[in-house]
C-alpha cells in the first residue's frame, strides 16, 4: 500500500503532508517521557523489523501481491507514539533510496501505515485483551490487532486512491491521477487485507509478542502502561 | 548490548538473508505488482491510457535502487538475489540508524 508518486493530485497529498508533519511533531516530543534510553536500541531494532518485513512480498496467486508492515508489533512492544516514528523514518527511507511510495506520498503513506496502523491496532489489542497478560485471549488480542490494523491501513489507502478521480480530471472526464474510483478501490484493498496480508500481519503480531512474552515480558508498553 | 538484544540483531540480519524470499514467492504464484503501484506503462495497458497528471508527477524522483532490485525482474535470478540481500542489510543500517541518532537526540536535553 505505498503509493507511488502520481497516484495523489496535489489536493491530496498536501494536505496530507501536513497532518503527518503534525504527528511526527507530537511523536518526537512523546518519545522524550514515553521512551528510556533503555528503549533506544528496540526503536532501532523495529524499524528494522519493519523494514524488513515489507520486502516478504505475499502472493495473491495470479494477482497481485501485498505486505505485512509490522506496525502492530511494534505499536504493542513500544508504544503507539514511538511507532509513528520508527514506521514513518521507513517509509521515508523506501521512498528516497528504494523508490517504494512516491516522494509526494510520503505524507499520505505515513499517515496510513505510520499513523493510522499503529493507533488502530494498539487500541485493538487493549480492547480485546482486557486485563490478561497471557493466554488465549492475549494471543487472541495481539492477532486482532495485527488484522485489524493493517486492514484499516489499506482502506485508508484505498479512499485516498478511490477519491482521486472525482478530485482531478481532464476537459474529457478522464482522471488526472489514480484512475479507479471507491467502488473498485475499496472492495479490491479491503478484500485483499482480509482475506490474506492482514491474516499474515495478524499471525507475524501474535508470534512475536509471545515470543517478547516469554524473553523480556517488563518491555512491552502495552502491558505496562495503564 | 544484551545477549537478547544481540539475538534479535542477529535475527534481522538472518531476515535480510531471506528476503529473496520476496521475489520467488510471487514469481511461483504468478503474482505482480500491488494495487494502486503499477507503473506508467504498466497502467497504460490496464485502462488504455495514462493519467496526464500521473505521468508528470511519476518521473519526478529517480531512486538509486528502485524496487530493491535495480536489475529489473528480468534481471538474473542470481542478481536479483544478491540487490535484495544488499538491499535489506542496507535497509537495517540505514533505518535503524537513523531511528537510533533521532532518539538519542531527542533525549539529548534530558538529565
Amino acid at each position: 500500500m505505498h503509493i507511488p508518486d502520481g497516484y495523489l493530485s496535489p489536493q491530496t497529498y498536501i494536505p496530507m503532508l501536513g497532518v503527518a508533519a503534525l504527528f511526527w511533531t507530537v511523536a518526537v516530543r512523546k518519545i522524550r517521557t514515553v521512551l528510556s534510553h533503555r528503549h533506544i536500541p528496540y526503536l532501532a531494532m523495529a524499524a528494522a523489523f519493519s523494514f524488513l518485513i515489507q520486502m516478504f512480498n505475499i502472493p495473491i496467486p495470479g494477482g497481485t501481491t501485498g505486505h505485512a508492515v509490522g506496525g502492530a508489533v511494534v505499536a504493542i512492544l513500544l508504544g503507539p507514539w514511538p511507532a509513528v516514528l520508527a514506521i514513518s523514518i521507513v517509509l521515508v527511507i523506501q521512498a528516497i533510496v528504494f523508490g517504494d511510495g512516491g516522494i509526494t506520498a510520503i505524507g499520505a503513506n505515513c499517515f496510513n501505515m505510520a499513523v493510522v496502523m499503529p493507533f488502530v491496532s494498539y487500541w485493538v489489542f487493549r480492547m480485546i485483551k482486557g486485563s490478561e497478560t497471557g493466554g488465549k485471549r492475549f494471543q487472541a488480542a495481539a492477532f486482532f490487532a495485527g488484522y485489524i490494523g493493517l486492514t484499516t491501513a489499506a482502506i485508508a489507502t484505498a479512499i485516498q486512491f478511490g477519491i482521486q478521480p472525482l478530485i482531478a480530471q481532464n476537459a474529457q472526464g478522464l482522471p488526472l491521477y489514480a484512475p479507479y474510483p471507491l467502488s473498485i478501490a475499496l472492495p479490491v484493498m479491503a478484500a485483499e487485507h482480509l482475506l490474506l496480508f492482514g491474516i499474515v500481519e495478524g499471525a507475524v503480531t501474535a508470534m512475536l509478542v509471545q515470543y517478547f512474552v516469554k524473553n523480556e515480558p517488563d518491555l512491552i508498553y502495552a502491558c505496562r502502561e495503564v | 548490548m544484551t545477549a537478547f538484544q544481540k539475538k534479535l540483531w542477529t535475527g534481522l540480519v538472518v531476515m535480510a538473508l531471506l528476503s529473496p524470499i520476496g521475489i520467488f514467492l510471487p514469481k511461483f504464484f504468478g503474482a505482480e505488482d500491488a494495487w494502486g503501484e503499477w507503473s506508467a506503462a504498466k497502467l497504460k495497458e490496464l485502462i488504455g491510457y495514462i493519467p496526464a497528471g500521473l505521468e508528470k508527477l511519476a518521473a519526478l524522483w529517480k531512486a538509486p535502487i528502485p524496487d530493491y532490485n535495480p536489475g529489473g525482474e528480468d534481471a538474473a535470478l542470481g542478481i536479483q538475489v544478491v540487490w535484495y540481500v544488499v538491499s535489506g542489510l542496507l535497509g537495517i543500517l540505514l533505518v535503524a540508524g537513523v531511528v537510533y541518532l533521532l532518539a538519542k537526540l531527542s533525549k539529548k536535553d534530558e538529565k
